[in-house]
């Protein structure tokens, strides 16, 4: 592993002045698993979101790489098309580079309506890295609740109101599904440990078929958080176990990251004002379930 | 050496697919296709071509997929009905956007509800304004050469625009008639090498496909890609006479069928057109001026053409195998009689809806529409516009 230094020095293929928010994570995100992918060619699928509409808007692309967008729920499906396009024309001798496939979906585009999408790729083994940037929300549409966001957090279509106070349902483990799908690679990453996000974004590439990886991406709008503390969110959902760092190779679970002391989900918490309304009852609630959680995670990584 | 083989239009689309080899198929089986895809797959599982066969978990998938491929450079293909075409349905129209000249069999069939596997045109003709250059089939033979036309069309530099390939289900699909189908190479020669455009896969050239696009640009976008269907037209026509030349089989826009001195006539796409022939010859035995016109291509819709070659007629019936649910025609209708309008003829107009689900369209259903004809070309008056054929009421 380079140190950052050198790897901030690479040509990543997502450029600056690309216009997401300020102090988003999702182009963190991107430009991590571009470090990763340093030296390969590689082709970028990306399904409708906020990072879609804001790297390339018409004549203006952020892209360094080649790069397609075909609708919301397919980034998955699209991906699989290229690389089997990829393969037939390699056989044919009609393209003689390599290249590596990856494609970027949000929560909402890979949890919820890409899901069947995703799915099917996985299951049919195309060589492919599908990376769900995780912010918790539809984002690009306003902040409505995904199956990705959190208990009780306070979005545009659950919000905290007088009788039901904010999401009524814990989150989906996407990550474990996409284990289910018996795939050669799967990892959970938080951009705030980048040295783990990109040394497991590069096995992740190497690996012979299907790979996902599911990234934390704070949204300063979204979270409501200083724009300055993106990094330090990702922290925090790492130090609290809510957002453990671990990776699944060939079924194998593997902790890649302990906190050496659990921190209280409160302090994830109460940083966010979509977590603003939680009466100490709610907190309570919540920590029971990520202790759960975490026990449940330990045993699977052979921790406990 | 061509070649008469019987085969039904299910494993004549396949076999052309085999020909052809695309670089890509990416399909999802759905009754009358179904067979496409089973068949192809043998092709490709003995080894007798080198596609990469994505068996995708639904179409909507199956289009992503193959608008992917097609981005990325491969000819790629995929194969639909009904349901089936309608689940691709927000894709279909981004194929088309993207100007990716894929090419797509439509096995017509009903669209659910209720759910009915059967032939009508409800399915293509609910993409009809998804920016695909449509080709309908009346036999066998029509669906096999318009699948290899639809190759050579798509691809053609100046048109860069996704090809449908219509042919009736059942009815064509899985019914056994004698074809002739060109030798391998003969396939292969005509349609060519594809050389793309633009591809994802040029790392010297890299490429943002499907970027987002503002006021300020997406109108351009559509005009652009509407102009391409304006000049569409005279390719169609020229891949046709390159056809022709391979093939002895001759292909134009429309056809005719004893059309030029007819006093009435009716326009019939697909398979229903092979019967009303029937009934033509059986009139026109009888002294009755009667004609037929078979649309072949419905996009581009050659509207000049279709008015000059029914501008004489006194009465005619457009016959819609699909409804449009507007209270008023079928989409066939609607769009011929804006062209005759134009044209100024003085052709009296009435709409047929048939054979929704695939409800038998005998000759004697077709003498009844001639014998209406025959009453309005008498009086000179449409007593009604809106007519359906063969339903209880
Ligand atoms: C089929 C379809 N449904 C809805 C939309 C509207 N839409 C565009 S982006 C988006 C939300 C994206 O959320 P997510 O995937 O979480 O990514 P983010 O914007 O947060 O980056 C929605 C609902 C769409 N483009 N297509």
């Amino acid at each position: 592993m380079a140190n950052l230094r050198e790897l901030s020095k690479e040509d990543l293929f997502l450029s600056s002045g690309h216009r997401m928010c300020a102090g988003c994570i999702a182009p963190v995100v991107v430009r991590m698993m571009s470090m990763a992918a340093a030296g390969r060619n590689v082709v970028v699928g990306n399904a409708t979101g906020c990072l879609e509409v804001a790297t390339t808007i018409y004549p203006y692309t952020a892209w360094k790489c080649s790069w397609v967008h075909n609708a919301f729920e397919n980034a998955a499906a699209t991906i699989s098309g290229v690389e089997a396009a990829y393969k037939a024309l390699r056989r044919k001798g009609k393209v003689k580079d390599d290249y590596k496939f990856i494609a970027f979906g949000g929560d909402g585009g890979t949890y919820d309506i890409g899901l069947q999408s995703l799915s099917g790729a996985m299951e049919r083994g195309h060589d492919m890295v599908y990376v769900c940037y995780d912010n918790g929300a539809y984002m690009n549409t306003g902040i409505q609740r995904s199956g990705a966001t959190p208990k009780f957090a306070d979005t545009t279509t659950s919000p905290a109101g007088k009788v039901v106070p904010g999401k009524t349902q814990w989150r989906k483990d996407l990550t474990a599904i996409m284990v289910a799908h018996n795939i050669p690679y799967a990892a959970q990453v938080a951009p705030g440990h980048w040295n783990d996000f990109i040394t497991k974004g590069a096995k992740a590439i190497d690996v012979d078929g299907p790979a996902f990886i599911n990234a934390l991406a704070p949204c300063p709008r979204g979270w409501r958080y200083d724009t300055a503390d993106g990094i330090e969110m990702c922290r925090l959902a790492v130090d609290t176990c809510i957002w453990p760092l671990y990776e699944v190779v060939n079924g194998e679970w593997k902790l890649t990251y302990k906190p050496k002391q659990k921190r209280p989900v409160a302090d994830f918490l109460k940083a966010q004002g979509r977590f603003r309304h939680l009466t100490d009852e709610m907190i309570q609630e919540f920590q029971a379930q990520v202790d759960r959680d975490w026990e449940a995670l330990l045993k699977r990584c052979g921790e406990a | 050496m061509a070649q008469k083989v019987a085969i039904t239009g299910n494993e004549a689309v396949a076999l052309a697919m085999k020909q052809i080899n695309p670089d890509v198929v990416a399909a999802y089986p759905i009754t009358p296709q179904t067979e496409i895809v089973q068949i192809f797959s043998t092709y490709v599982n003995n080894g007798l071509i080198d596609t990469e066969f994505v068996t995708v978990e639904s179409e909507h998938s199956a289009m992503s997929a193959t608008v992917g491929a097609a981005s990325a450079g491969a000819r790629a293909m995929t194969a639909t009905s009904a349901n089936g075409l309608a689940l691709m349905w927000e894709i279909v129209y981004i194929a088309a956007s993207n100007r990716l000249p894929i090419v797509m069999p439509v096995v017509n069939r009903a669209l659910s509800g209720p759910i009915n596997i059967h032939c009508d045109h409800s399915d293509a003709m609910g993409a009809r304004d998804s920016g695909w250059i449509q080709l309908w089939s009346e036999n066998t033979q029509e669906a096999y050469d318009n699948m290899i036309q639809a190759v050579r069309l798509a691809e053609n530099p100046n048109v860069q625009l996704p090809v449908m390939v219509c042919m009736d289900g059942f009815i064509i699909s899985h019914a056994m008639e004698n074809a002739e189908v060109l030798p391998d190479e003969v396939v292969r020669e005509f349609i060519g090498d594809y050389t793309p455009q633009k591809t994802l896969l040029d790392k010297e050239n890299p490429v943002t496909a499907g970027p987002l696009a503002f006021t300020d640009s997406y109108f351009e976008f559509k005009r652009a890609q509407a102009e391409a269907m304006i000049q569409a037209k005279p390719y169609v026509l020229e891949v046709a006479r390159e056809y022709a030349k391979v093939s002895g089989r001759e292909y134009g826009l429309f056809e005719t069928y004893k059309l030029e001195d007819a006093e009435v006539g009716i326009v019939v796409l697909g398979s229903t057109a092979g019967t009303a022939k029937n009934v033509v010859d059986k009139l026109r035995g009888q002294g009755f001026k009667a004609g037929l016109l078979k649309p072949r291509v419905f996009r581009p819709f050659p509207a000049e053409e279709l008015a000059t070659a029914l501008g004489h007629l006194k009465a005619l019936a457009v016959m819609d195998r699909a409804d449009s649910f507007n209270a008023f025609s079928g989409p066939l209708f609607a769009e011929i009689t804006a062209a005759m309008y134009d044209s100024g003829a003085q052709t009296k107009i009435v709409n047929y809806i048939y054979g929704l689900g695939g409800r038998d369209v005998g000759l004697g259903d077709i003498e009844k529409v001639y014998g209406h004809l025959a009453r309005i070309a008498e009086s000179g008056k449409v007593d009604q516009r809106l007519n359906y054929l063969g339903v209880r009421e």
